[in-house]
């Protein structure tokens, strides 16, 4: 789990899998979804095992979240914006929301 | 057709690209300049304005290399540069035209020159455990520190080998975080075997400096260091929980809720492959880069490369290579004579020189180690997104696939959602040694467009044309 060193940045409230969560301007959206909670930020469409992000710079794709109804987002890609809904991907994205 | 619409586009905005860019609008080109990231800085200067300007208690942690960044993107904002920040680029051309998205609409960019300053990534490190929510590169918690002001709560475990590993644990013990474990691979033989080149590193002896101090640091903050370290597992089972490695011929083993995994840095050959370009492999440090000529020119007479892209030399190395190369760019569309070049370029080859030096004393001492390139482990996942294990590779191998071309048809390694990034050059390592052969035997994936995922939409509603490309309007959600 990621911890901010200070708590002094302006605001951003989304929500995380429902829950409401106050993140930090400019933060990425993965960024703010590991200091949410701990452990996996989505699990795989192979064998549903548990994942995170892992390089936060765009090459592992490891952090693929549904931002604001879009699928197959990268989190680490993706600056926190005021009212952004962000779900954690279980398995394959889901083809109903994707269209 | 029109005349394209700028001399030069410039693919990515870290220290290569800010650099060439700036060299390139005094010289009098029409630059644009394409980046993925809301800001420029790259990754080594990762959000240094924002820091800079308002996240003061983090610029004191991260330090005066890092603060040295906001020079160069200080610069390049205060420059004419159409600067296309959050554009993903996805197809390049030989003939300059280069394809992007801001992820939602997709845009065509036509330009003399294309100059690749896309940089490195780090080396992934497929140990056992290594997909476990916790594990991270040390790179991943630095952007951390850097973009979020985030450090990991709970004790950490560094392992791996190079400089930066040193400088992520210094930079995360100012930060206040708990380190249980800074793990080296690096043994006493890597720095018998870097010894020959310490004389040439002397030129660099800033950065000697630096890194002793580092190491003397840690170990006055009480850090625990251990080198010559191997069989490095991360134990756990929905996260990690725990490392443990040999030393010295016993196991030890460490709790910690984050491991950060470093091997060094290697540059991302996906853009310079999608565009066909010879790449020739590095026998130390075991990578690809693109073969470069005179002042980054490549066989395609539109395409240029600076930077760690072409080969890491570091950031300060990229940013005089990028200078060059765009002076080179400049002299090769006539904008200035070869004797201008020859009078604006000797202070940034010094620079060149200077910060190359310490080179090849780092790739001696931080070879990346066999059991990281080709896992000894069947059950090690190589290729994270297919969950294909070294052990399926290696059957494969005996089954026939001759090359990580035709693995594609066996395994599907490669063909997940980072297009084959994170296990490109294990596979090639792990099919080299089934089959007896040299790395730069067995080859490389082929990339193909799109560089990066788009949706149909994004290509639907595509602008194409000619002239300038519209800035998009500051994003308010689809």
């Amino acid at each position: 789990m990621l911890r901010r060193r200070h708590n002094d940045g302006k605001v951003v409230k989304i929500t995380i899998d429902g829950e409401a969560v106050d993140a930090r301007a400019g933060e990425s959206v993965a960024a703010a979804v590991l200091a949410h909670a701990s452990g996996a930020t989505r699990t795989t469409p192979v064998s549903g095992a548990p994942r995170a992000s892992y390089c936060m710079m765009g090459v592992c794709f490891e952090c693929l979240m549904e931002i604001d109804g879009e699928p197959n987002r990268q989190g680490c890609m993706v600056r926190v914006e005021e009212g952004m809904s962000v779900r954690r991907q279980q398995g394959a994205r889901d083809m109903e929301r994707a269209s | 057709m029109s005349a394209p619409a700028y001399d030069i586009a410039i693919i990515g905005a870290g220290p290569a690209g800010m650099a060439a860019a700036h060299e390139a609008v005094n010289v009098g080109l029409k630059v644009v300049i394409i980046d993925e990231q809301a800001a420029p800085g790259g990754q080594i200067y990762r959000d240094v304005e924002r820091v800079a300007m308002e996240r003061r208690h983090d610029l004191d942690v991260l330090g005066a290399d890092y603060k040295y960044g906001y020079g160069l993107v200080d610069g390049l904002q205060a420059s004419s540069v159409t600067h296309l920040a959050g554009h993903t680029v996805w197809q390049i051309e030989r003939n300059g035209t280069v394809w992007c998205s801001d992820g939602k609409i997709a845009k065509q960019v036509d330009a003399k020159r294309v100059l690749l300053a896309t940089g490195a990534m780090e080396r992934p490190v497929p140990v056992p455990g290594w997909t476990l929510p916790g594990v991270m590169t040390a790179g991943a918690a630095q952007i951390l520190m850097k973009s979020a002001g985030m450090i990991p709560d709970g004790p950490i475990a560094i392992c791996g080998s190079g400089p930066l590993l040193l400088l992520i644990a210094d930079q995360l013990v100012r930060a206040g975080a708990k380190i249980a474990v800074v793990a080296e691979t690096t043994s006493f033989t890597d720095y018998l075997r870097a010894a020959p080149h310490l004389l040439r590193a002397l030129k660099g002896a800033d950065y000697l400096r630096k890194g002793i101090a580092m190491r003397r640091r840690l170990k006055t903050s009480g850090v625990r260091i251990v080198s010559g370290i191997s069989d490095l597992r991360i134990t756990g089972s929905d996260k990690a929980e725990g490392v443990s490695y040999r030393v010295g011929g016993s196991v030890k083993s460490f709790a910690a809720e984050t491991v950060l995994l470093h091997q060094g840095v290697v540059p991302n050959t996906q853009a310079t492959r999608q565009l066909r370009l010879e790449h020739i492999w590095h026998e130390q440090q075991h990578y690809w880069y693109p073969k470069t000529g005179q002042n980054g020119s490549t066989e395609a007479e539109a395409i240029y490369i600076a930077g760690d892209g072409a080969g890491i030399n570091g950031a300060r190395a990229a940013e005089a290579a990028g200078r060059l190369t765009a002076l080179e760019i400049a002299c090769s569309l006539g904008k200035i004579s070869r004797a201008d070049f020859d009078l604006k370029s000797p202070p940034w080859f010094s620079e060149l020189d200077h910060h190359q030096s310490v080179r090849p004393l780092l790739d001696a001492m931080f070879p990346p180690p066999k059991e990281i390139l080709n896992p000894p482990d069947d059950a090690t996942l190589v290729c994270r997104c297919e969950e294909i294990t070294a052990g399926d590779v290696r059957k494969a191998a005996k089954l026939g696939a001759p090359g990580p071309n035709q693995l594609k048809a066996f395994l599907r390694a490669g063909m997940g959602p980072c297009q084959g990034r994170m296990c490109g050059l294990t596979v090639t390592e792990v099919l080299a040694a089934a089959h007896g052969k040299s790395p730069a035997d067995i080859g490389a994936y082929r990339i193909r467009p799109p560089l990066k995922p788009l949706s149909l939409a994004e290509l639907a509603d595509m602008e194409t044309g000619d002239g300038d490309v519209t800035l998009a309007s500051p994003s308010s959600g689809p």
